[in-house]
Protein backbone atom coordinates (compact mmCIF):
# COMPACT_ATOMS: atom_id res chain seq x y z
CA UNK A 1 0.00 0.00 0.00
CA UNK A 2 2.63 2.73 1.36
CA UNK A 3 4.83 1.43 -1.89
CA UNK A 4 2.36 2.23 -4.29
CA UNK A 5 1.66 5.35 -2.84
CA UNK A 6 5.46 6.33 -2.98
CA UNK A 7 5.63 4.41 -6.72
CA UNK A 8 2.68 6.90 -8.03
CA UNK A 9 4.73 10.27 -6.63
CA UNK A 10 4.11 10.17 -3.09
CA UNK A 11 6.50 11.18 -0.47
CA UNK A 12 7.79 8.47 1.14
CA UNK A 13 6.56 9.87 5.05
CA UNK A 14 3.78 11.03 4.01
CA UNK A 15 2.42 7.79 2.43
CA UNK A 16 3.93 5.58 4.96
CA UNK A 17 1.21 7.51 7.53
CA UNK A 18 -1.88 7.93 5.00
CA UNK A 19 -0.96 3.76 4.44
CA UNK A 20 -0.94 3.79 8.75
CA UNK A 21 -4.77 5.35 9.19
CA UNK A 22 -6.10 3.66 6.46
CA UNK A 23 -4.61 0.16 7.93
CA UNK A 24 -5.99 1.27 11.39
CA UNK A 25 -9.14 2.03 10.13
CA UNK A 26 -10.10 -0.96 8.45
CA UNK A 27 -8.71 -2.57 11.51
CA UNK A 28 -10.32 -1.20 14.11
CA UNK A 29 -14.15 -1.15 12.22
CA UNK A 30 -13.64 -4.90 11.61
CA UNK A 31 -14.02 -5.07 15.58
CA UNK A 32 -17.35 -2.83 15.34
CA UNK A 33 -18.74 -4.32 12.95
CA UNK A 34 -18.29 -8.35 14.34
CA UNK A 35 -19.71 -6.30 17.66
CA UNK A 36 -23.03 -6.01 15.99
CA UNK A 37 -22.90 -9.22 14.57
CA UNK A 38 -22.09 -10.95 17.40
CA UNK A 39 -23.96 -9.46 19.61
CA UNK A 40 -27.48 -10.85 17.35
CA UNK A 41 -25.61 -13.99 17.51
CA UNK A 42 -24.93 -14.26 21.19
CA UNK A 43 -28.32 -13.23 22.04
CA UNK A 44 -30.03 -16.05 19.32
CA UNK A 45 -27.59 -18.61 20.98
CA UNK A 46 -28.93 -18.06 24.65
CA UNK A 47 -31.79 -17.41 23.83
CA UNK A 48 -31.80 -21.29 22.31
CA UNK A 49 -29.44 -22.77 24.55
CA UNK A 50 -32.28 -21.33 27.47
CA UNK A 51 -34.76 -22.80 25.72
CA UNK A 52 -36.42 -19.46 24.17
CA UNK A 53 -36.04 -18.36 20.51
CA UNK A 54 -34.00 -15.07 20.94
CA UNK A 55 -34.57 -11.70 19.04
CA UNK A 56 -37.06 -13.03 15.81
CA UNK A 57 -38.78 -9.56 15.30
CA UNK A 58 -36.92 -7.54 13.29
CA UNK A 59 -35.51 -8.83 9.76
CA UNK A 60 -34.90 -12.23 8.98
CA UNK A 61 -34.02 -14.61 11.76
CA UNK A 62 -34.18 -10.96 13.73
CA UNK A 63 -31.33 -10.07 12.15
CA UNK A 64 -31.81 -6.30 12.46
CA UNK A 65 -32.45 -6.11 16.65
CA UNK A 66 -28.89 -4.61 17.02
CA UNK A 67 -29.29 -2.10 14.57
CA UNK A 68 -33.03 -1.45 16.17
CA UNK A 69 -30.75 -1.56 19.13
CA UNK A 70 -28.80 1.42 18.20
CA UNK A 71 -30.96 3.41 16.96
CA UNK A 72 -32.97 3.39 20.28
CA UNK A 73 -30.13 4.41 22.25
CA UNK A 74 -29.16 7.41 19.56
CA UNK A 75 -32.44 8.65 20.76
CA UNK A 76 -32.40 8.31 24.66
CA UNK A 77 -31.40 11.44 26.58
CA UNK A 78 -28.08 11.27 27.86
CA UNK A 79 -28.14 11.79 31.94
CA UNK A 80 -25.21 13.09 33.42
CA UNK A 81 -25.93 12.96 37.45
CA UNK A 82 -25.27 15.73 39.74
CA UNK A 83 -21.92 16.23 41.36
CA UNK A 84 -20.33 13.69 38.32
CA UNK A 85 -16.80 14.65 36.90
CA UNK A 86 -17.73 15.45 33.84
CA UNK A 87 -14.75 14.92 32.03
CA UNK A 88 -13.43 11.84 33.33
CA UNK A 89 -17.28 10.57 33.47
CA UNK A 90 -17.16 11.38 29.35
CA UNK A 91 -13.80 10.02 29.14
CA UNK A 92 -14.59 6.55 30.36
CA UNK A 93 -16.37 5.22 27.72
CA UNK A 94 -14.28 5.81 25.13
CA UNK A 95 -11.24 4.70 26.64
CA UNK A 96 -13.20 1.51 27.63
CA UNK A 97 -13.82 0.83 24.05
CA UNK A 98 -10.02 2.24 22.42
CA UNK A 99 -8.31 -0.29 24.72
CA UNK A 100 -9.81 -3.04 23.78
CA UNK A 101 -9.76 -2.04 20.04
CA UNK A 102 -6.54 -1.27 19.87
CA UNK A 103 -5.19 -5.03 21.07
CA UNK A 104 -6.18 -5.82 17.55
CA UNK A 105 -3.17 -3.90 16.09
CA UNK A 106 -0.82 -6.75 16.91
CA UNK A 107 -3.09 -9.32 16.20
CA UNK A 108 -1.89 -11.99 13.24
CA UNK A 109 -4.61 -12.35 11.14
CA UNK A 110 -2.61 -14.61 8.53
CA UNK A 111 1.18 -14.55 7.72
CA UNK A 112 0.98 -11.49 5.87
CA UNK A 113 -2.03 -9.83 7.85
CA UNK A 114 -0.97 -8.17 10.79
CA UNK A 115 -1.35 -4.40 11.81
CA UNK A 116 1.98 -3.81 13.55
CA UNK A 117 4.32 -7.17 14.46
CA UNK A 118 5.74 -5.92 17.36
CA UNK A 119 8.80 -7.75 18.68
CA UNK A 120 6.95 -7.17 22.28
CA UNK A 121 3.24 -8.18 21.18
CA UNK A 122 2.72 -10.24 24.04
CA UNK A 123 3.65 -7.63 26.56
CA UNK A 124 1.90 -4.81 24.64
CA UNK A 125 -2.02 -6.26 24.37
CA UNK A 126 -1.35 -7.38 28.62
CA UNK A 127 -0.50 -3.54 28.86
CA UNK A 128 -3.31 -2.56 26.50
CA UNK A 129 -5.62 -4.47 27.81
CA UNK A 130 -5.60 -3.34 31.40
CA UNK A 131 -6.43 -0.19 30.11
CA UNK A 132 -10.32 -1.54 29.98
CA UNK A 133 -9.50 -1.44 34.06
CA UNK A 134 -8.71 1.53 33.93
CA UNK A 135 -11.57 2.89 32.56
CA UNK A 136 -13.89 0.70 35.01
CA UNK A 137 -12.16 2.54 37.68
CA UNK A 138 -13.04 6.15 35.80
CA UNK A 139 -16.57 5.60 35.17
CA UNK A 140 -16.76 4.35 39.08
CA UNK A 141 -14.97 6.99 40.76
CA UNK A 142 -16.48 10.01 38.68
CA UNK A 143 -20.26 8.84 38.69
CA UNK A 144 -20.57 10.33 42.44
CA UNK A 145 -22.80 7.05 43.28
CA UNK A 146 -22.10 5.06 45.74
CA UNK A 147 -23.17 1.72 43.83
CA UNK A 148 -20.92 2.31 40.95
CA UNK A 149 -17.85 3.39 43.25
CA UNK A 150 -18.48 0.06 45.15
CA UNK A 151 -18.62 -1.86 41.37
CA UNK A 152 -15.63 -0.28 40.54
CA UNK A 153 -13.60 -1.43 43.57
CA UNK A 154 -14.80 -4.68 43.74
CA UNK A 155 -14.11 -4.83 39.86
CA UNK A 156 -10.57 -3.69 40.09
CA UNK A 157 -9.81 -6.06 42.87
CA UNK A 158 -11.20 -8.83 40.28
CA UNK A 159 -9.59 -8.33 37.56
CA UNK A 160 -6.07 -7.22 38.54
CA UNK A 161 -6.22 -10.47 40.46
CA UNK A 162 -6.82 -12.45 37.45
CA UNK A 163 -4.01 -10.88 35.79
CA UNK A 164 -1.72 -12.43 37.86
CA UNK A 165 -2.25 -16.12 36.69
CA UNK A 166 -3.00 -14.81 33.35
CA UNK A 167 0.79 -13.54 32.63
CA UNK A 168 2.02 -16.57 34.49
CA UNK A 169 0.26 -19.29 32.23
CA UNK A 170 1.34 -16.48 29.35
CA UNK A 171 4.65 -16.91 29.83
CA UNK A 172 4.92 -20.00 28.94
CA UNK A 173 3.82 -19.83 25.09
CA UNK A 174 6.91 -17.05 25.22
CA UNK A 175 9.20 -19.42 26.53
CA UNK A 176 8.31 -22.19 24.20
CA UNK A 177 8.57 -19.73 21.01
CA UNK A 178 11.27 -18.41 22.42
CA UNK A 179 9.90 -14.78 21.41
CA UNK A 180 7.25 -12.00 22.35
CA UNK A 181 6.27 -11.48 19.00
CA UNK A 182 2.70 -12.96 18.36
CA UNK A 183 3.63 -13.93 14.33
CA UNK A 184 6.56 -15.53 15.95
CA UNK A 185 4.32 -17.52 18.43
CA UNK A 186 1.88 -18.45 15.53
CA UNK A 187 5.11 -19.73 13.52
CA UNK A 188 6.45 -21.84 16.29
CA UNK A 189 2.91 -24.01 16.61
CA UNK A 190 3.85 -26.67 14.50
CA UNK A 191 1.91 -28.37 16.92
CA UNK A 192 -0.88 -26.35 18.69
CA UNK A 193 0.23 -25.44 21.93
CA UNK A 194 -3.07 -26.38 23.29
CA UNK A 195 -1.83 -30.30 22.53
CA UNK A 196 1.45 -29.42 24.28
CA UNK A 197 0.59 -27.39 27.72
CA UNK A 198 -3.21 -27.49 28.37
CA UNK A 199 -2.61 -26.48 31.81
CA UNK A 200 -1.61 -23.31 30.56
CA UNK A 201 -3.97 -22.38 27.93
CA UNK A 202 -6.74 -23.77 30.65
CA UNK A 203 -5.56 -20.72 33.14
CA UNK A 204 -5.39 -18.50 30.42
CA UNK A 205 -8.80 -19.10 29.10
CA UNK A 206 -10.32 -18.95 32.38
CA UNK A 207 -8.68 -15.59 33.66
CA UNK A 208 -9.35 -14.32 30.18
CA UNK A 209 -12.72 -14.96 31.24
CA UNK A 210 -12.72 -13.08 34.58
CA UNK A 211 -11.30 -10.50 32.67
CA UNK A 212 -14.01 -9.65 30.19
CA UNK A 213 -16.42 -10.50 33.53
CA UNK A 214 -18.58 -13.01 31.75
CA UNK A 215 -20.94 -15.76 33.68
CA UNK A 216 -19.57 -17.19 36.03
CA UNK A 217 -17.03 -14.41 36.58
CA UNK A 218 -19.91 -11.57 36.05
CA UNK A 219 -19.70 -9.93 39.45
CA UNK A 220 -18.51 -6.66 37.85
CA UNK A 221 -22.07 -6.50 37.06
CA UNK A 222 -23.89 -8.32 39.51
CA UNK A 223 -27.55 -6.46 39.36
CA UNK A 224 -28.73 -8.25 42.85
CA UNK A 225 -26.02 -6.84 44.67
CA UNK A 226 -24.20 -3.86 43.30
CA UNK A 227 -27.75 -3.09 40.98
CA UNK A 228 -25.24 -2.88 37.47
CA UNK A 229 -21.80 -1.47 39.24
CA UNK A 230 -19.58 0.58 37.70
CA UNK A 231 -21.84 1.55 34.83
CA UNK A 232 -24.96 2.35 37.06
CA UNK A 233 -25.35 6.18 36.04
CA UNK A 234 -25.05 5.96 32.30
CA UNK A 235 -27.11 6.04 30.17
CA UNK A 236 -27.90 5.89 25.98
CA UNK A 237 -24.52 5.70 23.75
CA UNK A 238 -22.22 6.17 26.74
CA UNK A 239 -23.88 3.09 28.27
CA UNK A 240 -23.87 1.43 24.98
CA UNK A 241 -20.19 2.30 24.59
CA UNK A 242 -19.29 -0.43 27.55
CA UNK A 243 -22.19 -2.76 26.36
CA UNK A 244 -20.18 -2.86 23.24
CA UNK A 245 -16.41 -2.84 24.67
CA UNK A 246 -17.81 -6.13 27.10
CA UNK A 247 -18.56 -7.45 23.68
CA UNK A 248 -15.16 -7.07 21.67
CA UNK A 249 -13.98 -8.38 24.67
CA UNK A 250 -15.41 -11.22 24.87
CA UNK A 251 -14.67 -11.86 21.24
CA UNK A 252 -10.85 -10.68 21.70
CA UNK A 253 -10.19 -13.02 24.34
CA UNK A 254 -11.28 -15.56 21.75
CA UNK A 255 -9.07 -14.41 19.32
CA UNK A 256 -6.12 -14.61 21.69
CA UNK A 257 -6.84 -17.78 22.84
CA UNK A 258 -6.67 -19.23 18.84
CA UNK A 259 -3.19 -16.99 18.35
CA UNK A 260 -1.38 -18.52 21.69
CA UNK A 261 -3.11 -21.96 22.13
CA UNK A 262 -4.33 -23.31 18.93
CA UNK A 263 -2.16 -22.17 16.15
CA UNK A 264 -3.58 -19.25 15.02
CA UNK A 265 -4.03 -18.78 11.02
CA UNK A 266 -2.18 -22.40 11.16
CA UNK A 267 -3.70 -25.61 9.72
CA UNK A 268 -4.76 -27.51 6.15
CA UNK A 269 -1.13 -25.55 4.33
CA UNK A 270 -2.67 -21.89 5.11
CA UNK A 271 0.45 -19.93 5.43
CA UNK A 272 1.63 -20.34 1.74
CA UNK A 273 1.64 -17.85 -0.46
CA UNK A 274 -1.38 -17.18 -2.16
CA UNK A 275 -3.18 -18.62 0.70
CA UNK A 276 -3.74 -14.90 2.81
CA UNK A 277 -8.04 -15.52 2.85
CA UNK A 278 -7.50 -19.11 4.02
CA UNK A 279 -5.24 -18.40 6.82
CA UNK A 280 -8.01 -15.78 7.72
CA UNK A 281 -11.00 -18.00 7.44
CA UNK A 282 -8.86 -20.54 9.88
CA UNK A 283 -8.41 -18.09 12.68
CA UNK A 284 -12.03 -16.76 12.68
CA UNK A 285 -13.14 -20.71 12.59
CA UNK A 286 -11.02 -21.50 15.75
CA UNK A 287 -11.74 -18.26 17.39
CA UNK A 288 -15.86 -18.98 16.58
CA UNK A 289 -15.36 -22.35 18.00
CA UNK A 290 -13.80 -20.50 21.20
CA UNK A 291 -16.56 -18.08 20.98
CA UNK A 292 -19.06 -20.65 21.50
CA UNK A 293 -18.05 -22.08 24.35
CA UNK A 294 -17.64 -18.71 25.95
CA UNK A 295 -21.30 -18.34 25.25
CA UNK A 296 -22.62 -21.84 26.52
CA UNK A 297 -20.38 -20.76 29.36
CA UNK A 298 -22.14 -17.79 29.76
CA UNK A 299 -25.93 -18.92 29.30
CA UNK A 300 -25.51 -21.77 31.34
CA UNK A 301 -23.02 -21.24 34.89
CA UNK A 302 -24.58 -19.87 37.56
CA UNK A 303 -22.67 -16.42 39.00
CA UNK A 304 -20.14 -17.44 41.85
CA UNK A 305 -19.60 -15.38 44.76
CA UNK A 306 -17.16 -12.40 45.13
CA UNK A 307 -15.19 -14.38 48.31
CA UNK A 308 -15.07 -17.70 46.23
CA UNK A 309 -14.13 -15.43 42.94
CA UNK A 310 -11.25 -14.47 44.71
CA UNK A 311 -10.23 -17.29 46.61
CA UNK A 312 -9.68 -19.66 43.22
CA UNK A 313 -7.72 -17.38 41.96
CA UNK A 314 -5.15 -16.89 45.08
CA UNK A 315 -5.36 -19.97 46.26
CA UNK A 316 -6.06 -22.03 43.39
CA UNK A 317 -5.08 -20.42 39.65
CA UNK A 318 -2.06 -18.66 40.96
CA UNK A 319 -0.29 -21.72 43.07
CA UNK A 320 -1.06 -23.61 40.32
CA UNK A 321 0.18 -21.20 37.13
CA UNK A 322 3.56 -21.26 39.23
CA UNK A 323 3.83 -25.07 39.25
CA UNK A 324 3.28 -25.19 36.06
CA UNK A 325 5.59 -22.87 35.00
CA UNK A 326 8.26 -24.40 36.90
CA UNK A 327 7.31 -28.04 35.55
CA UNK A 328 7.37 -26.23 31.84
CA UNK A 329 10.24 -24.92 32.64
CA UNK A 330 12.51 -27.54 33.48
CA UNK A 331 11.25 -30.33 30.95
CA UNK A 332 10.72 -27.99 28.14
CA UNK A 333 15.22 -27.12 28.02
CA UNK A 334 16.29 -30.75 26.86
CA UNK A 335 13.85 -30.79 23.89
CA UNK A 336 14.48 -27.48 22.06
CA UNK A 337 13.14 -28.23 18.69
CA UNK A 338 15.90 -28.42 15.77
CA UNK A 339 14.32 -27.19 12.72
CA UNK A 340 17.70 -27.89 10.50
CA UNK A 341 18.22 -31.20 12.15
CA UNK A 342 14.52 -31.90 11.53
CA UNK A 343 14.32 -30.63 7.90
CA UNK A 344 17.62 -32.80 7.50
CA UNK A 345 15.69 -36.27 8.58
CA UNK A 346 12.48 -35.53 6.49
CA UNK A 347 14.82 -35.00 3.47
CA UNK A 348 16.10 -38.63 4.19
CA UNK A 349 12.98 -39.49 3.44
CA UNK A 350 11.49 -43.22 5.27
CA UNK A 351 8.80 -43.09 8.06
CA UNK A 352 10.50 -39.36 8.93
CA UNK A 353 10.15 -38.51 5.19
CA UNK A 354 6.40 -39.43 5.43
CA UNK A 355 5.28 -38.09 8.69
CA UNK A 356 6.95 -34.80 7.71
CA UNK A 357 5.50 -35.05 4.13
CA UNK A 358 2.19 -35.27 5.99
CA UNK A 359 2.87 -32.55 8.93
CA UNK A 360 5.47 -30.35 8.04
CA UNK A 361 9.17 -30.62 9.43
CA UNK A 362 8.51 -28.36 11.96
CA UNK A 363 5.74 -31.02 13.35
CA UNK A 364 8.64 -33.40 13.46
CA UNK A 365 11.17 -31.27 15.44
CA UNK A 366 8.44 -29.79 18.34
CA UNK A 367 6.99 -33.71 18.80
CA UNK A 368 9.37 -34.96 21.70
CA UNK A 369 9.02 -31.81 23.14
CA UNK A 370 5.25 -32.07 22.88
CA UNK A 371 4.76 -35.24 24.27
CA UNK A 372 6.89 -34.92 27.54
CA UNK A 373 4.95 -31.59 27.99
CA UNK A 374 1.66 -33.47 27.70
CA UNK A 375 2.93 -36.15 30.02
CA UNK A 376 3.99 -33.73 32.51
CA UNK A 377 0.52 -31.47 32.10
CA UNK A 378 -1.73 -34.62 31.89
CA UNK A 379 -0.23 -35.24 35.33
CA UNK A 380 -0.15 -31.97 36.94
CA UNK A 381 -3.91 -31.57 36.03
CA UNK A 382 -4.78 -34.78 37.45
CA UNK A 383 -3.05 -33.73 40.68
CA UNK A 384 -5.20 -30.70 40.64
CA UNK A 385 -7.86 -31.65 40.24
CA UNK A 386 -7.81 -34.83 42.87
CA UNK A 387 -6.53 -31.97 44.96
CA UNK A 388 -9.51 -29.99 44.51
CA UNK A 389 -11.92 -32.77 45.01
CA UNK A 390 -10.37 -33.81 48.41
CA UNK A 391 -10.72 -30.19 49.49
CA UNK A 392 -14.94 -29.89 48.23
CA UNK A 393 -14.97 -33.44 50.25
CA UNK A 394 -13.28 -32.18 53.35
CA UNK A 395 -15.75 -29.11 53.40
CA UNK A 396 -18.68 -31.03 52.47
CA UNK A 397 -18.32 -32.91 55.71
CA UNK A 398 -17.68 -30.10 57.85
CA UNK A 399 -20.73 -28.43 56.83
CA UNK A 400 -22.54 -32.33 56.74
CA UNK A 401 -24.07 -31.42 52.99
CA UNK A 402 -24.10 -34.03 50.37
CA UNK A 403 -23.14 -33.08 46.49
CA UNK A 404 -26.20 -31.68 44.34
CA UNK A 405 -26.26 -34.45 41.90
CA UNK A 406 -26.86 -36.66 45.03
CA UNK A 407 -29.55 -34.69 47.00
CA UNK A 408 -31.50 -33.97 43.45
CA UNK A 409 -35.56 -35.50 43.76
CA UNK A 410 -36.15 -37.92 41.08
CA UNK A 411 -39.62 -37.00 41.30
CA UNK A 412 -38.36 -34.11 38.58
CA UNK A 413 -39.39 -36.66 36.00
CA UNK A 414 -43.26 -36.33 36.20
CA UNK A 415 -43.32 -33.28 34.88
CA UNK B 1 10.85 -1.25 9.78
CA UNK B 2 10.96 -0.63 13.76
CA UNK B 3 9.57 3.00 13.88
CA UNK B 4 6.95 2.51 11.00
CA UNK B 5 5.29 -0.27 13.49
CA UNK B 6 5.14 2.32 16.40
CA UNK B 7 3.81 5.26 14.22
CA UNK B 8 1.15 2.55 13.23
CA UNK B 9 0.47 1.61 16.95
CA UNK B 10 0.33 5.28 17.58
CA UNK B 11 -2.24 6.32 14.84
CA UNK B 12 -4.12 3.00 15.60
CA UNK B 13 -4.95 4.29 19.34
CA UNK B 14 -6.14 7.79 17.83
CA UNK B 15 -8.38 5.89 15.50
CA UNK B 16 -9.74 3.43 18.13
CA UNK B 17 -9.98 6.99 20.34
CA UNK B 18 -12.10 8.26 17.55
CA UNK B 19 -14.15 5.80 16.36
CA UNK B 20 -16.24 5.18 19.75
CA UNK B 21 -16.50 8.87 20.46
CA UNK B 22 -18.22 9.48 17.10
CA UNK B 23 -21.85 7.31 17.92
CA UNK B 24 -21.55 9.69 21.15
CA UNK B 25 -21.12 12.64 19.37
CA UNK B 26 -24.09 11.86 16.99
CA UNK B 27 -25.85 11.05 20.18
CA UNK B 28 -25.69 14.39 21.17
CA UNK B 29 -27.29 15.84 18.15
CA UNK B 30 -30.17 13.72 17.92
CA UNK B 31 -31.01 12.96 21.89
CA UNK B 32 -33.52 14.89 23.47
CA UNK B 33 -32.32 17.52 26.36
CA UNK B 34 -34.83 18.23 29.05
CA UNK B 35 -32.69 18.07 32.44
CA UNK B 36 -34.51 18.21 35.81
CA UNK B 37 -33.50 18.10 39.49
CA UNK B 38 -34.75 14.46 40.11
CA UNK B 39 -33.53 12.99 37.07
CA UNK B 40 -30.05 13.96 37.96
CA UNK B 41 -29.77 12.91 41.05
CA UNK B 42 -27.74 10.06 42.21
CA UNK B 43 -29.55 6.33 41.28
CA UNK B 44 -29.73 4.71 44.73
CA UNK B 45 -33.65 2.75 43.73
CA UNK B 46 -35.20 5.45 44.57
CA UNK B 47 -34.06 6.51 48.13
CA UNK B 48 -32.90 9.72 48.63
CA UNK B 49 -28.92 10.07 48.56
CA UNK B 50 -27.23 10.23 52.06
CA UNK B 51 -23.99 11.50 52.44
CA UNK B 52 -21.22 11.77 49.91
CA UNK B 53 -20.31 8.97 47.01
CA UNK B 54 -16.73 8.22 48.36
CA UNK B 55 -16.92 6.62 51.36
CA UNK B 56 -14.80 4.40 53.54
CA UNK B 57 -14.05 1.28 52.03
CA UNK B 58 -12.29 -2.04 53.42
CA UNK B 59 -8.91 -2.24 53.78
CA UNK B 60 -8.89 -5.25 51.58
CA UNK B 61 -8.70 -4.08 48.48
CA UNK B 62 -5.51 -2.35 49.71
CA UNK B 63 -4.12 -5.62 50.29
CA UNK B 64 -5.08 -7.08 46.98
CA UNK B 65 -3.50 -4.32 45.07
CA UNK B 66 -0.30 -4.70 47.56
CA UNK B 67 -0.18 -8.75 46.60
CA UNK B 68 -1.08 -7.90 42.79
CA UNK B 69 1.79 -5.14 42.80
CA UNK B 70 4.34 -7.57 43.55
CA UNK B 71 3.91 -9.87 41.25
CA UNK B 72 2.99 -7.89 38.87
CA UNK B 73 6.75 -6.42 38.89
CA UNK B 74 8.93 -9.42 39.16
CA UNK B 75 6.54 -11.14 36.70
CA UNK B 76 7.81 -8.76 34.20
CA UNK B 77 11.06 -10.19 34.80
CA UNK B 78 9.71 -13.24 33.80
CA UNK B 79 9.29 -12.38 30.19
CA UNK B 80 12.85 -11.46 28.64
CA UNK B 81 14.38 -14.37 30.92
CA UNK B 82 11.12 -16.54 28.62
CA UNK B 83 12.53 -14.76 25.16
CA UNK B 84 15.71 -15.83 25.89
CA UNK B 85 14.81 -19.21 27.06
CA UNK B 86 16.12 -21.85 24.18
CA UNK B 87 19.78 -20.31 24.53
CA UNK B 88 20.11 -20.34 28.24
CA UNK B 89 22.13 -22.97 30.11
CA UNK B 90 21.07 -24.74 32.85
CA UNK B 91 22.49 -22.13 35.51
CA UNK B 92 20.14 -19.66 34.57
CA UNK B 93 17.31 -22.00 34.74
CA UNK B 94 18.24 -22.90 38.21
CA UNK B 95 18.43 -18.74 38.97
CA UNK B 96 14.78 -18.22 37.32
CA UNK B 97 13.56 -21.61 39.62
CA UNK B 98 15.15 -19.42 42.86
CA UNK B 99 13.03 -16.42 41.35
CA UNK B 100 9.58 -18.31 40.73
CA UNK B 101 10.27 -20.36 44.39
CA UNK B 102 10.51 -16.77 46.13
CA UNK B 103 7.09 -15.57 44.24
CA UNK B 104 5.75 -18.58 45.42
CA UNK B 105 7.44 -18.24 49.24
CA UNK B 106 5.82 -14.76 48.81
CA UNK B 107 2.16 -16.12 48.41
CA UNK B 108 2.68 -18.29 50.93
CA UNK B 109 3.30 -15.55 53.03
CA UNK B 110 0.63 -13.61 52.16
CA UNK B 111 -1.93 -16.56 52.46
CA UNK B 112 -0.66 -17.27 55.88
CA UNK B 113 -1.12 -13.64 57.23
CA UNK B 114 -4.45 -13.44 55.67
CA UNK B 115 -4.11 -11.35 53.37
CA UNK B 116 -5.98 -13.47 50.63
CA UNK B 117 -9.18 -13.47 52.75
CA UNK B 118 -11.89 -11.63 51.59
CA UNK B 119 -13.84 -10.41 55.03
Amino acid sequence: MAEFLVNSGWNANLAQIVASVLGAVVLASFGLVWIIFSIWLERKFAGRVQDRIGPNRTGPYGLFQTFADVGKLLTKEDITPEGADKHVYNFAPILAVAGILAIFAVIPFNHAWVGADLNIGVLYFVAVGSLTTLAILLAGWSSNNKYALLGAFRAIAALISYEVPMILSLAVPVLLAGSMSMQDIVKGQSIAYIFVVPVSALIFFISQLAEVGRSPFDLIEAESEIIAGFNIEYSGMKFAMFYAAEFIHAFVICILTAVLFLGGWRGFGAGEPGYELFGFIMLMTKSVAVYVLVMLLRSTLPRIRIDHMMAFNWKFLVPLALVNLLVVMFLARPFVPDYAAAEALVAQGGFAGLIGGIFGAGFIAELPRAVVLLIANVIMFAVATQLLHRYGEAQRAKLGVRPVAATRAPAMASD
Amino acid sequence: MQPNEWLFIGIFFIVALILPAVPIFLAQLVNPKRPNKMKQEAYECGVETVGDAWVQFKVQYYLYALVFLIFDIEMLFLFPWAVAYNQLGLFALVAMAGFVGILGVALIYAWRKGALEWL
